[in-house]
Order: C-alpha cells, then structure tokens, then sequence
C-alpha cells in the first residue's frame, strides 16, 4: 500500500475548509434568518399560515439533504445557474430554516406564562407584548440549540461534495481517485470535520451556560 | 401526469430499497446503540470514557465521509465491501453511535430509587436491569428512537454517492435520460417527505402530553 502524501493530504484538505465553513456558516445565518418567519406561521392563530408553516418544515426535514441538493442542482438549473455552490447553499439554507424554525417555536412556546401575564397587566398591546416582550426572550432561547445544530449543519454539508462543490469531503475523495491510500485520507478528513465542530461545541456549551444563570436570576 | 405513471413503479422499487436498507440497519443499529448506552452508564471509569469518546467520533464525522471510508477506504486495509453492505454498516455505526445517546439520557432518567429499590430487594443486577430499568428506559426513549430511524431512512439515500439503486439513484437515472430532473426530484422528495411525515403522525399518537401548539394570543 501507498504512502500518504502528506503534503497534498493537507493542501487539498486546507483548499476545501474554506468551502465546507463558508457552506455552514451561510446555510446557518440564512436559517437564523428565514426560520423566524417559519416559526411565526408555525404558532399562528391563523389556520392557513400555521398550514404552511407546518407543510414547509414536515416537508423540508422530511427530504434527505442529498435529495435536496440534486433537486436543486439538476432540477433547477434554469432558475439558479449551474453553479454547484450556489445550489448546495440553497439546499441546505432551505433545510436549516425548517430545523432552526422548530428551534423558534419551541422557544416561543417556552417563554414563562408570567412574562405574558406581566406584559398584559402593564398594560402593552399585542403587538408590543410580542415584539418587546416575547419575541426577544425567544430568540434567545433558541440560540443554544441552534449553536448545537450548527455542528449538524456543518456534517450536512459534506453532502455538497456529491454535486462537486469542492469541500472537505469532495478533497478527499478526489485525493483517494488520484492514487492517496482511502483509509488514512478519509481519517484525515474526519479528524478536520471534528476538529472544525469543536469550536461551535464550546460556543453552544457557554451560550447554554449563560442562559441558565441567566434564567436563575 | 403520464410521467408520474410511467416512472412512479421504478420509483416504487427505489423507496422499496431504501426501505430494506433503513430497516436492516435500524434492526441491527438500536441493540448496539442500546449496548453502547449501557456502556456509557457503566460505573467503570476507563468503560464510560473510552465509550464516550468512540460515540463522539462516530457522532462527529459527516454520514458521506463515513460511507466513503467503510467502501473506498477499507479495500486498503484488505476488507472489500458491496455497495450495499458498506452503506449498511456505515448506518449501523451511525446509529450506534447517536442512538447510544438517545439510550443513555434514558437509562440515567429512571429514578435512583428504583434501582436502590431492586438492589434492597435481593434483585442481580441483571434482573435489576432487565424487569426494572430497561422497560422504564425504554419507554422513555421510545420518541427520540423512532425520530432517530426516520433519520436512518434518509440517510440511505447517501447510496447515491455509492452507486445503490435506491430511492434517490433509480430518480437521479429516470431525470438523465427523460431531463425532466426537477419532475423526478419532486415526486422522489414527495416519497420521502411521506414516510417522514408518517412517522411523525405515529409520533402524534404515542406521545400523550401534547405541548401547546399555537401562541397564547
């Protein structure tokens, strides 16, 4: 068997990081983003918003990411181009919104009765009641799983490589074609994923922690 | 119209597929994760750590690398796989590893008491185990596990990147030669999204505290 190159191994690997963040790091502020409008409907008073919005996340978790991916890659060519990155970003930025829109409703939904009491009693309309009081106390609730989802979204987006987004695991299965041997270089590239998702562990470790010793006060 | 019944019995096949392979690793998956889980609540140190550590691997690397490394990679350590059995045991590792977890939280929830209950009792601890803690541990995991092998049932589409004629490759196929890639994606994600959506109405049945579902406003 064939010595690893180590050199190449982490050049190629190196090349692909800035593919395999940049995927996550966007796919995740855009579910940030679009997942608060999802949750909304999805906690409605309204019957057809809460329709939709709980059709649009049965059905975005309910498909694979990979099927995500080739649906929008070959499927929508003529609406996006045919660029792999831009396809793979909207199929996992579809995909997070509905993950991080059910991180949003459950904090809504948790939000401690006695906020709206107080709310109601100091007199703010709805509207003041909700935007002042308790959308802000759900969004924060919500960052501590979302941080945790994040390091699934970073997992998800090796799925990118299979429509040829040059990313981490595209590098090391081109490097595997090309003659490096498969074991060590997937491990390679296994140990970068992990390496990657420590830092977003620690963060969702600390905003936990802040929260709880928030709430406790 | 006539695309969906010309294509829809391939399609069929396809889901078929899917969902022996989901089904054979589910099977042999929850009693390693189970095994796992036990492990991880062992009350030997170097046993609890040295499992916490392989779940976290396992966990921490993305389903397509893993897939990768068990059927390119392992031919270099002399184990060659079929497409099928490395998908399977690749999915078998996953679920190990995640339901591992799932399994854990359940065992350390089942009330002190009950164990110290058993002990006083003159119960073994595998009677301890088998009439008192599994069948409340059980119960309690029953929600997260079937969430979890809906999971498993997607993940078989990374037979994809594989070349499995699965849900996703038999859609991938019918879109190259008819280039109606978006028709077969939609109805491909209308199959999955079904199943998904099936085991989470089960799950409305089992589960009997319903949360609250919309806003109190």
């Amino acid at each position: 068997m064939n010595q690893l190159d180590w050199g190449r191994v982490l050049e190629a690997i190196g090349a692909g990081i800035g593919y395999t963040v940049g995927l996550t790091v966007i796919a995740f502020l855009g579910g940030m983003i679009l997942g608060f409008p999802v949750a909304l409907m999805r906690v409605s008073r309204i019957r057809a918003l809460r329709w939709i919005g709980t059709a649009y996340v049965e059905i975005c978790r309910g498909v694979p990411v990979v099927a995500w991916m080739l649906l929008i890659f070959y499927g929508l060519a003529d609406l996006i181009g045919t660029d792999p990155l831009i396809a793979a970003t909207v199929a996992l930025t579809v995909v997070a919104t509905a993950y991080i829109a059910e991180n949003y409703r459950a904090a809504l939904l948790h939000v401690p009765l006695g906020q709206w009491e107080a709310a109601v009693s100091l007199g703010l309309t709805r509207r003041q009641l909700f935007w002042r009081v308790i959308a802000p106390q759900g969004v924060t609730i919500a960052l501590a799983p979302s941080a945790t989802y994040a390091i699934g979204l970073l997992k998800e987006s090796a799925f990118a490589a299979v429509i040829g987004v040059s990313d981490i695991a595209f590098q090391a299965r081109t490097l595997t074609q090309s003659g490096q041997p498969g074991l060590a270089t997937f491990a390679v590239a296994g140990a970068v994923y992990l390496l990657l998702s420590l830092p977003i562990a620690a963060a969702a470790r600390t905003i936990d922690r802040r929260m709880r010793t928030r709430s406790a006060m | 119209m006539e695309f969906v019944t010309d294509h829809l019995p391939t399609l069929l096949g396809g889901l078929r597929t899917s969902a022996w392979l989901a089904l054979i690793s589910i099977v042999l998956g929850l009693p390693c994760g189970l095994l796992l889980g036990l492990m991880a609540t062992s009350s030997l140190a170097v046993v609890r750590w040295a499992t916490l550590v392989v779940v976290e691997v396992f966990r921490g690397i993305p389903m397509l690398l893993l897939v990768y490394f068990v059927y390119f990679g392992l031919p270099g350590a002399g184990l060659s796989l079929a497409a099928e059995t490395a998908l399977v045991v690749s999915l078998v590792v996953s679920a190990a590893a995640y339901t591992s977890e799932i399994f854990r939280a359940g065992l350390l929830g089942v009330a002190r008491g009950h164990r110290e209950a058993a002990r006083s009792l003159g119960l073994t601890g595998f009677q301890e185990l088998r009439h008192i803690v599994l069948p409340q541990a059980l119960r309690a995991v029953r929600l997260p596990i079937i969430s979890f092998s809906v999971l498993i049932f997607q993940y078989t589409s990374v037979g994809f990147a594989i070349g499995i004629p699965e849900l996703l490759s038999r859609s991938y196929a019918i879109g190259s030669v008819t280039f109606n890639y978006l028709g077969v994606f939609v109805l491909a994600g209308v199959l999955y999204a079904t199943v998904a959506i099936a085991a989470s109405g089960l799950m409305h049945l089992v589960r009997r505290d319903r949360a609250p579902q919309v806003l109190p406003f």
